[in-house]
């Protein structure tokens, strides 16, 4: 580089994880890598060889990377730890991760940020267990850049042959997982020979040093010519908009987009963009892969996370089935007719595995039928997700065709998918009906609130079963119905009677379940009463879908008690029955409930008397709803 | 997109993450440069509001500048600024060398804190390339009940699918700063006009590079008197950004005993 050049913006640092089978000598390497390169701060070098005098051992180069306490006296690297360093103008950052088989989880979490990797073999040793495995998985990661260092070359004598023989066995491995490397470099980190100078010890060879193949690596760039996916990571309510949020994972978005939402099959416009601080960068008309975005839409549509936007051409694919290639990391192992939950972006859904297709030696790289894939194995199953999911094939485009596997709270493995061979499930974009028209009311809804004397509107309670939903619901019906209120109550068991008398308890059946009540709601405020319903309504986003669909008149009332309230009071034997095992997916019980983040009432039951719960209520409604100044009482 | 975007962007991401994910979260507003850079990307990320309240853990002896910063930034920002008191120093472990006993007060107010708000989420402006320890961290690292942190059992973390679900009792740490550095910082100030405390800046041939508290924090010597300069410093320097903090000092290992018990 030439001194005259200016100085050019600090571009971004190119990441690559150094892996291998333990005691290959990465840490070594580190230790030299870093010295030979000038990239150690002042002190650091001196400091540890001051250390090592006062505990009595010898100097190691590997001591200067291992910087948790409890490294030094075991010897292994633990976790991944990153290690930046300038060389040349450039900025490399080193993500070193443990060869213990122990610790595949953090070789992953290392390898998850790198561009490129560096593979360490032992000239004595040569390929060995995890070698293979960390090649295999790099691969399987989709890490493309591959550089491979044969270490400890001193302790063969620097013997050419010795390299020639290995160089060309990880050469030919490599090939079958369709892997070119970008070098094989013969090197002693203990002596410094071709980790930055090419020593005197082998004349023999021509090739790149380790640094030098480093600055072969070039940092990945987010896809911007592959098709739009913008996958939908929250929605904020901000004054009267609702502005998505997410990252665009690949390809463009524009002002003025049809965008298609997946797998809800919605479409709608991309309004504008919206930034803070508003002005400058604001009103920009298109956001490209890698932006963060926030967006607002043309239509009103319900959109939650875990939708995937794309354009209506070359959208996602929507699948219910899938392959996929899976790697283990959990100690329970993977097991046909198991299922857990898959994790795709935002999008979570319970998946089962419907078959275990084989099991992969990534030495031999042969493939055997198994029955379960153990902790570090990989393999291939077919998965059955429990709903319609949106996704691409790893292939096409990475980060909308993986996925993980969870148990509990636990990540238990990752996957990627293949989709070759499966049909598109996508039924056609839901439209706006054109030949459906609305036909206005002659009575306005004003008219009806002033005959009434109170605003329509719904007090949607939700909580536990046992909260006192419905107790507080029909108390207040009759204290309001007193006042003069149209008012009428909607409750969960009644209407499973008649008009849910079709739906179970699965999680779609409770959306279902949910989704008719708020329709129901809907019409009987539209008509000018009062509504309250007592659901349960574990599910936030079935709440938020409620307020969308009634409107202005929606509040949200959070009837809570804790489970130990409940479950005593137990006035239907419910907690009972599932405590037994005769009630499956009960809520707080086997089943989530998904506490109000911010409802517009809250009424503690458990602390307070009936009575003191219904003045509440009432005062509420009459602040909220009531427009007579006084009412008989 | 520059660095800086880059930077920005996967901030945002993780902060949105976090938001999405977890109920009942706080962020640590230790007045620091990097905490105010902190709030700038949630303000970001959030469209000018952060919704979750700014805690600072308040040992009592920090510098007058940084409490008149607190006040003035409090209001400007809009924040829903909660002040947590620490213990006395006779409530720390005594086996702790003298000024990482002082920095361990605030590993007390902080578990304090979390014990009082049962907060569930605590959003933490570290950075890896501050100190070795650190740069083992997760983005979303899982704490227990008493807050401490097992570098041996870390979730994997990859593909952005992050440990958001808190282990019983205890709470998740959010880093959205884990893969920023001192200059990365620095330079994100000055493109965006993020006000820091003065202190920063050099007086007297001498300026703080990381504050702490008044008594275990020393000055660095330092003729930067803007953030310019202080670009240019760190373009030069190979003193490590810690170099002021004593409490990192005294033993080998003394940090890390003291992040294992639940210091940032």
């Amino acid at each position: 580089m030439t001194d005259s050049a200016p100085t050019p913006p600090p571009a971004a640092p190119l990441h690559f994880v150094l892996t291998g089978h333990v005691d290959h000598g990465k840490s070594s390497l580190i230790g030299r890598l870093l010295h030979d390169a000038g990239a150690l701060q002042e002190g650091k070098f001196a400091a540890m060889q001051e250390m090592c005098r006062r505990r009595g051992v010898e100097f190691q180069w590997a001591f200067l990377m291992d910087a948790l306490q409890a490294e030094r006296d075991q010897g292994v690297t633990i976790d991944s730890s990153w290690i930046r360093f300038r060389h040349s103008e450039r900025e490399f950052i080193l993500i070193d991760a443990p060869g213990h088989e122990l610790f595949i989880r953090n070789m992953i979490t290392g390898a998850d940020m790198a561009d490129a990797a560096l593979l360490v073999v032992d000239a004595q040793e040569g390929l060995r267990e995890q070698s293979f495995r960390h090649g295999f998985l790099l691969h399987l990661m989709g890490v493309r850049q591959l550089g491979v260092v044969v270490n400890k070359m001193d302790l063969v004598g620097y013997k050419q042959e010795v390299f020639a023989a290995l160089e060309a066995q990880i050469r030919e491995y490599l090939a079958r997982l369709g892997v070119e490397p970008l070098a094989v470099v013969p090197i002693s980190a203990r002596n410094g020979d071709m980790i930055v100078a090419p020593g005197e010890n082998m004349p023999w060879y021509e090739g790149a040093s380790v640094l030098e193949t480093l600055h072969g690596f070039r940092a990945r760039e987010a896809a911007a010519d592959l098709p739009l996916r913008l996958p939908v990571q929250d929605v904020y309510r901000h004054g009267q908009e609702r502005i998505l949020v997410g990252r665009i994972e690949s390809g463009q978005a524009r002002v003025g987009d049809r965008l298609l939402f997946s797998p809800s099959n919605q479409t709608a416009t991309l309004a504008a963009f919206k930034k803070w601080p508003e002005g400058g960068a604001a009103g920009e008309e298109v956001a490209s892969a890698g932006e963060c975005v926030g967006f607002t839409l043309g239509e009103k549509i319900f959109i939650e996370r875990g939708e995937l936007a794309s354009h209506e051409e070359r959208a996602p694919m929507e699948t219910d089935v899938l392959r996929a290639r899976i790697f283990w990391l959990s100690q329970e192992p993977l097991r046909p007719g198991e299922s857990y939950e898959m994790r795709l972006l935002g999008a979570r859904v319970l998946a089962e595995v419907e078959s275990l297709e084989w099991r992969v030696d990534t030495a031999t790289l042969a493939r055997s039928p198994a029955k379960e894939l153990g902790a570090n194995e990989v393999g291939e199953a077919i998965l059955r997700p429990r709903r319609m999911l949106a996704l691409d094939d790893f292939e096409d485009n990475p980060p909308t065709g993986r996925f993980v596997l969870a148990r509990g709270k636990r990540i238990c493995g990752g996957g990627t998918a293949s989709l070759q061979g499966y049909a598109d499930r996508r039924g056609g974009p839901i439209r706006h009906s054109s030949h459906i028209t609305r036909t206005p009311h002659p009575v306005e809804v004003a008219e009806r609130s002033r005959r009434n004397g109170h605003a329509p509107g719904v007090l949607w309670f939700t909580g536990l079963s046992g909260a006192g939903k419905s107790t507080l619901a029909f108390a207040l019906e009759r204290r309001l119905y007193d006042r003069g209120f149209q008012v009428f109550v909607l409750d969960g068991d009644n209407l499973r009677h008649r008009l849910n008398a079709d739906l179970r308890f699965s999680p779609e059946d409770r959306v279902e379940n949910i989704r008719r009540a708020y329709e129901v709601a809907g019409l009987f405020s539209r008509a000018g009463m009062l509504v309250i319903t007592a659901f349960i309504s574990p599910y936030a986003s079935d709440r938020e879908r409620a307020r969308e669909a009634i409107g202005s008149g929606f509040r949200e009332i959070y009837i809570h008690a804790d489970l130990e309230t409940c479950a005593a009071r137990d006035p239907k034997n419910l907690y009972k029955k599932a405590k037994a095992g005769e009630i499956v997916e009960f809520t707080g019980v086997s089943a989530p409930y998904e506490a109000p983040k911010r409802p517009d009432l809250r009424i503690d039951t458990a602390e307070r008397e009936i009575e003191e719960c219904i003045a509440a209520l009432l005062a509420y409604v009459e602040a909220e709803f009531g427009l007579r100044e006084e009412r008989a009482s | 997109m520059d660095r800086l975007d880059q930077l920005e962007s996967r901030s945002v991401y993780i902060l949105r993450e976090a938001c999405a994910c977890i109920d009942n979260l706080a962020m640590l507003w230790s007045l620091g440069k990097d905490s105010n850079t902190m709030i700038r990307l949630a303000q970001k990320a959030f469209f000018g509001r952060v919704p979750f309240p700014a805690l600072h853990v308040d040992t009592g002896r920090k510098f007058p500048e940084m409490y008149a910063f607190r006040e003035r930034y409090a209001k400007e920002w809009g924040l829903d600024l909660l002040v947590q008191d620490c213990p006395d120093i006779e409530e720390t472990d005594a086996a702790l060398p003298p000024a990482a006993r002082s920095a361990a007060r605030k590993s007390l107010g902080l578990k304090a804190a979390l014990a009082s708000h049962e907060f569930r989420g605590l959003v933490v402006g570290i950075r890896r390339d501050e100190e070795a320890t650190r740069a083992k961290e997760r983005v979303f690292s899982p704490r227990g009940g008493d807050g401490e942190w097992q570098p041996r059992e870390q979730p994997p973390e990859f593909w952005d699918q992050f440990a958001v679900e808190p282990p019983p009792g205890g709470h998740i740490r959010i880093h959205p700063l884990l893969h920023w550095t001192e200059r990365d910082i620095w330079a994100y100030i000055q493109r965006e006009e993020i006000p820091v405390v003065d202190l920063y800046f050099a007086r007297n041939g001498q300026r703080y590079r990381s504050l702490g508290d008044q008594d275990i924090t020393r000055p660095v010597a330092s003729t930067a008197s803007n953030v310019a300069e202080i670009l240019e410093e760190l373009t030069a320097t190979q003193v490590s950004e810690r170099a002021g903090r004593l409490m990192d000092h005294e033993a080998e290992d003394s940090f890390e005993r003291l992040r294992v018990d639940g210091y940032m």
